[in-house]
């Protein structure tokens, strides 16, 4: 009786319930618009959750604009517009999903779940790529932050041959290069980097050249940006990787053939959560990658 | 109670340089001013909680009654409600203005204000003067505006002088302003206020007002130590001075910092396994670079002295040191 | 139908004696339910064990207070550090922000609203159980590393103590930050939508509109401080140097942070305990609130302003002049909605019917000393006042008069309003109305004088004071005792009467609240026929009953 009680709460004594509605709801649809308020409110949650990182974004990026300027340029437009894309096609099958689900179109809807499933792994590959890349060349927070090149040469490596080449470069360099700036301890900031100031725009580097030969000399502080850059972007990582489970325990669900016309809350609901994951990013890009 | 209320008064006429029963003395030129706010707002706060205490003590013992007593009417009156809507707001709007002037007044130093650097670290006060002179309490002189420009150099603290009615967080990495006139000569307590750790409860000085004239008269005597007195005079004042006292001992007692009872020609087991005796050498790097050898069963906590101590100074502390046995 | 009709009216006699206690039985059917009935009771136990846990503290420091220099022996600076912050935190995170929203308001927001659970029975089990997660992660920092940060846990020194247990600690607090959220959520969805026929939004009793409002904060605010502590962890942990000035962070941001969700919790703290006060002087003025409208709309104002005011803690740190100036600005604006509520209660009592019992006499007790708090809050939002008062015991004084005085109290006060109804047992009103004069006065002794010695100048967090301010402390920490007995002994009083006291009726003190319809101790479904609302306030159908010294309905 005892957990019987908990698990059922139909506790019994209530008869011609529809199975699928709690005993505590009236109808489907009370039971419904419940689980829809719910999500909602959930999703404003999570909007304000991430709003914190917004809000430090726009305070550092307020109180240093040069950081943003000069440090976005080491971050690869290319793989970010890629993950955004990526992103948006699993926001779209993530819709249809639900739709199929309404029309009761099985299969369909299985593979919906399918590609969404395989797009974030797809998001979660290419970042993987980005971070790697990034722990190799020392763009890290804090005092880990230790740059191998300047961000100039940066762009052109992954301009010319794929990352392979980008990352190699990086070393070689790493050799002939960069007064190391490991003495941050002492006085914070004004860590050197060689490198031919970028043709294009305004930047820190060209404010910096030295009379003769081309010195860009990094922004007080620009570990900042990384900072910034890894916890927004390991946050919303997070996230996604909680999408991917939910989407599995769905497709798990899915393949058991619970979901149909009269029960496609679950998928519905999931969905609203995945576009939410995907707008953040849509936000993150040009935030991070685009800076002008 | 009465009595209470009488000292509430009497506050309230004579801007009194002595204490009151809520306050400390009025030392400074916005003190008078922060108080009258601040019995502006106990008086509304007195006339609301007695008025509301009794009214409900009456209500109370007026309408008790049995069980069985049928229930009252239903009841709504709008005006009334906007009434006790519109008053209090009133009244808040007062208090906000008052507050805010009070605070302006407290808030915009005069541009021929006397400036004292300020620097607060775990856990004291030192106080820097144009002429480059250092003291651990704070001396400014009367009826001269002064301007504290204020930074620390490990967490978070606060300047608070409550005789002067002015408090401001001394924040690492940045600096913060705070700035008072004194109308009284003597001493004042000064507290830090934003927890700061360990010590925190400790971290005191003083401000020492001196009459027109005397204050220069202390710059100059505080400035050139070393003519003034002994080496082992200037040394001792000096660790007093440099906050030193708050981390080491003279009479052998533990402290964040090994005691200096007999340190001279003292052999120290260091962090690292090695030893060392104290010597000049040895006293002189641990002043400056004071993560270089910690003794064992210490913290590498002690802030460097590099740039604030001049070898002179250093000499006098080592001809102090000698004479601790 | 008559209200007798529904607490007999439960199917057959045999199950007339089925309640949610006697429901089911073993601790699964405990641990596991999803009847927010039993749910709301393991908070109650759970939370007001906390209090014992930071009161214990809060005696600890108080007779460490006694002398300027140490007192106990056992208790150096570092000691003293770790107590006052785990004394605050734990009866901040721990105790008053879950105690009466997820412990009251779980058992009573149905019922009142005759439902017959919370929209989501599942993930409210769930709020609780990460409840006790937080908890033990507390306790966890408590007894590993220890923690000395203050409850505010300001940068850099956060981040920099050498006291290990900050990390578990501000995971704790991140747990039930989500415990929070998810109750929060709950009530807003129950409200919506599980609302019956008749039960129109200005038929609610209003601590429901309390609750709701309280929702809404738990859900706006506590993310906020969620991402605040995950960011302080990381800080701590990989120092990415967001609020660490060593690394070119700026430690104020954390302060906006961490005040952006905590003013809106302190309206967290309160709000429940006006919706309790509420009913209390009302059922027992037996007389209609005065003024529904008012004070059901005040608490949404304040749950919406309080998101305004975060910036009055700040005044010392150096944030902008005008900064200071607006929030300076709000927070008296937010001063006014509660005096509202205060004067509407004073109008119920006017011209009612009173009954003096035990939560009269708490109702009257929070009406006091809440108005002192909030008072000495006006002082504090005076810009030019709040530069010499801040960081001093004058804000401590305020804020244990709103939350000591003011929650505390309406806890008990809702305690000994409900108890009847939750474990059917009635409890002793002699030693019930004495808990209560101890409390109250206990209360005044120990925390009055700290707004002198405040004003005088004396810092909080003081382990050492200047021995002009010893007379001050003796008489708090007397007081302090005082108080504790007190609370021990409203706590004994109700304990007592579980076993001792005899069988409550349906409808002890006549309230027209749903809640009062259904038999005492509820059944496991709260209504097996679902009640009509009407108004909440409205008590002429409400007779004596001498046989079952209780009231019955003459509505039908
Ligand atoms: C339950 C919790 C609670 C509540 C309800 C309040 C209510 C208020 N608080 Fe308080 N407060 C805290 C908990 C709370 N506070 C805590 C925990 C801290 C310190 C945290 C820390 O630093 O550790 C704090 C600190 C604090 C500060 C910062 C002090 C400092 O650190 O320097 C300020 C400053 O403005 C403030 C203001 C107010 C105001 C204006 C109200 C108002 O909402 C009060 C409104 C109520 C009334 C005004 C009473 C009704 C009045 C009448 C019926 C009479 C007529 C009314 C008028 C004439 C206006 N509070
Ligand atoms: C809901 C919140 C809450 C509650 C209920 C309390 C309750 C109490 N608080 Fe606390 N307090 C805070 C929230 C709270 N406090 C916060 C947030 C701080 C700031 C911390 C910081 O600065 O970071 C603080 C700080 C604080 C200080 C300042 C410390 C300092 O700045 O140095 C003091 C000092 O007097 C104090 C005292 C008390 C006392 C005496 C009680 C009493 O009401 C406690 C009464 C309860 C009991 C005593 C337990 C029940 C009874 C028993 C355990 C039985 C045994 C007892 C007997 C038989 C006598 N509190
Ligand atoms: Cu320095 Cu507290
Ligand atoms: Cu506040």
């Amino acid at each position: 009786m005892s957990t019987a009680a908990a698990q059922h709460p139909h506790g019994g004594d209530e008869h011609g319930h529809d199975p699928l509605v709690a005993h505590h709801f009236d109808t489907a649809q009370q039971q419904f618009d419940s689980g829809k308020l719910g999500i909602w409110l959930f999703l404003v949650q999570e909007i304000l959750f991430f709003s914190g990182l917004f809000c430090a974004y726009a305070v550092y990026r307020a109180n240093h604009p040069e950081i943003f300027e000069f440090a976005h340029r080491y971050l690869d437009v290319k793989m970010g517009a890629i993950n955004t894309v990526v992103l948006i096609c699993s926001s779209l099958t993530a819709a249809w999903s639900v739709r199929a689900a309404q029309l009761g179109q099985r299969g369909l809807m299985i593979g919906c779940i399918i590609v969404t499933i395989a797009c974030a792994f797809g998001f979660l590959g290419i970042k993987y790529f980005e971070y790697e890349h990034k722990i190799h060349a020392g763009l890290l927070w804090g005092e880990k932050f230790n740059p191998k090149y300047a961000p100039g040469d940066h762009g052109d490596e992954h301009g010319a041959g794929g990352h392979g080449s980008g990352t190699e470069a990086v070393h070689s360099e790493a050799a002939n290069s960069v007064p190391n700036p490991a003495d941050r301890s002492g006085s914070p900031g004004s860590h050197g980097a060689t490198a031919q100031p970028e043709k294009s725009a305004p930047s820190p580097a060209a404010t910096h050249v030295a009379a003769g030969d081309a010195k860009v000399t990094t922004p007080r502080n620009t570990s900042i940006f990384f900072s910034i850059y890894f916890a927004m972007t390991g946050l919303h990582g997070l996230h996604v990787i909680a999408g991917i489970i939910v989407y599995i325990w769905l497709l798990w669900r899915a393949l058991k053939g619970e979901f149909g016309p009269k029960q496609y809350a679950a998928i519905d609901f999931a969905a609203l959560h995945w576009h939410l994951v995907d707008l953040v990013w849509i936000y993150l890009f040009p935030l991070l990658y685009l800076i002008r | 109670m009465n009595t209470l209320v009488g000292s509430m008064l009497s506050q309230l006429v004579i801007a009194g340089s002595e204490a009151s029963y809520w306050f400390p003395p009025q030392a400074s030129t916005t003190a008078a001013e922060v108080d009258w706010v601040y019995y502006f707002i106990y008086w509304i706060s007195v006339f609301f909680t007695v008025m509301i205490v009794s009214a409900g003590l009456y209500f109370m013992w007026r309408f008790r009654s049995k069980k069985t007593a049928g229930a009252a009417a239903a009841a709504h009156n709008t005006a009334l409600e906007v009434t006790w809507t519109v008053v209090p707001g009133i009244l808040c709007a007062c208090i906000f203005y008052f507050g805010l002037t009070g605070y302006m007044d407290t808030h915009t130093p005069p541009d021929d204000a006397y400036v004292v650097n300020v620097t607060g670290v775990k856990w004291a006060w030192s106080f820097t003067y144009p002429d480059g002179t250092v003291s651990d309490t704070l001396h400014v002189p009367v009826h001269r505006p002064v301007r504290l420009v204020m930074t620390s150099e490990d967490v978070i603290h606060s300047l608070f002088i409550p005789a002067f009615r002015t408090k401001q967080d001394v924040v690492p990495g940045r600096y913060t302003e705070e700035w008072f006139e004194a109308t009284e000569t003597g001493e004042f307590t000064i507290f830090c206020a934003e927890f700061c750790g360990t010590k925190h409860s400790e971290m005191l000085s003083k401000v020492v007002v001196h009459p027109e004239g005397d204050f220069t008269k202390w710059l100059s005597a505080a400035g050139n130590i070393h003519e003034r007195m002994s080496p082992v005079e200037a040394g001792e004042l000096l660790v007093k001075q440099r906050g030193c006292m708050q981390c080491h001992s003279t009479d052998g007692s533990p402290s964040t910092g090994p005691s200096w009872k007999g340190i001279w020609g003292r052999g120290e087991k260091l962090a690292d396994g090695s030893s060392v005796t104290v010597d000049e050498n040895y006293i002189r790097s641990s002043i400056f670079q004071p993560q270089a050898q910690i003794v064992a069963g210490y913290g590498p906590v002690m802030p460097t002295f590099q740039g604030k101590l001049k070898d002179r100074d250093i000499t006098a502390i080592i001809e102090y040191f000698k004479t601790l046995k | 139908m008559s209200s007798l009709d529904t607490t007999l009216g439960h199917g057959a006699p045999a199950h007339a004696e089925d309640n949610y206690l006697t429901h089911s039985h073993g601790w699964k059917s405990w641990l596991l339910t999803l009847d927010h009935k039993r749910i709301g009771v393991m908070y109650l136990c759970s939370t007001i064990a906390s209090l014992f846990l930071g009161g214990f503290f809060a005696l600890a420091l108080r007779t460490e207070l006694l002398t300027p220099g140490p007192t106990i022996a056992m208790i150096d600076h570092d000691m003293y550090n770790r107590m006052f912050t785990l004394h605050g935190a734990i009866m901040v995170f721990l105790f008053i922000i879950p105690a009466i929203p997820a412990g009251l308001g779980n058992f009573f927001v149905p019922v009142m609203l005759g439902a017959k659970d919370v929209a989501f029975p599942k993930l409210n089990l769930a709020s609780y159980h990460l409840w006790i997660f937080g908890a033990v992660f507390f306790v966890t920092a408590m007894v590993h590393g220890g923690i000395d940060t203050g409850w505010t846990f300001y940068t850099p020194y956060s981040v920099t103590t050498p006291a290990n247990g900050v990390i578990w600690a501000t995971m704790g607090v991140f747990i039930l930050g989500f415990s929070s959220i998810f109750t929060g959520l709950n009530f807003i969805v129950t409200i919506h939508k599980l609302r019956p026929e008749g039960m129109t939004w200005f038929r609610m009793p209003l601590f429901l509109w309390a609750l709701y409002s309280t929702s809404v904060i738990q859900v706006l605010a506590t993310p906020v401080l969620a991402i605040t502590v995950l960011l302080l962890t990381v800080e701590r942990t990989l120092h990415v140097g967001i609020f660490d000035p060593a690394l070119g962070g700026d430690p104020v941001l954390f302060q906006h942070f961490f005040w952006f969700y905590s003013h809106p919790a302190v309206y967290i703290m309160i709000l429940p305990g006006f919706g309790i006060i509420s009913e209390i002087v009302s059922v027992h003025s037996r007389k209609h609130i005065f003024g529904y409208r008012f004070i059901a709309f005040s608490s949404l104002a304040i749950a919406l302003l309080g998101f305004l005011v975060w910036g009055h803690h700040l005044f010392t740190s150096g944030q902008s002049q005008l900064a200071s100036v607006i929030f300076s600005a709000i927070s008296f604006a937010i001063a006014i909605p509660s005096a509202i509520k205060v004067f509407n209660w004073l109008a119920t009592m006017y011209k009612s019917s009173l009954q003096l019992t035990t939560p009269m006499w708490y109702a009257f007790g929070f009406i006091v000393l809440f108005l002192i708090g909030g008072l000495t809050g006006l002082f504090l939002a005076a810009l030019a006042v709040d530069i010499h008062l801040h960081d001093t015991y004058f804000v401590v004084a305020h804020f244990h008069y709103v939350m000591v005085g003011g929650t505390l109290l309406a806890l008990f006060g809702g305690l000994y309003h409900w108890w009847p109804k939750m474990f059917g047992r009635m409890y002793n009103e002699f030693w019930g109305k004495v808990g209560a004069v101890l409390v109250t006065l206990g209360f005044n002794v120990t925390f009055f004088p700290q707004f002198v010695m405040g004003t005088r100048g004396m810092p909080r967090r003081y382990y050492s004071y200047l021995p002009e301010f010893q007379p001050l402390h003796v008489a708090s920490t007397i007081g302090a005792y005082l108080l504790g007995f007190g609370i021990l002994l409203a706590f004994v009083n109700l304990g007592v009467a579980l076993f001792r006291g005899r069988k409550a009726p349906t409808n002890p003190w006549g309230g027209a609240t749903l809640e009062w319809q259904c038999a005492s101790p509820p059944p496991h479904d709260n209504f097996s026929v679902t009640p009509v609302a009407h108004d909440p306030y409205d008590f002429a159908h409400l007779k004596y009953d001498e046989k079952i010294d209780g009231y019955t309905s003459r509505r039908s």
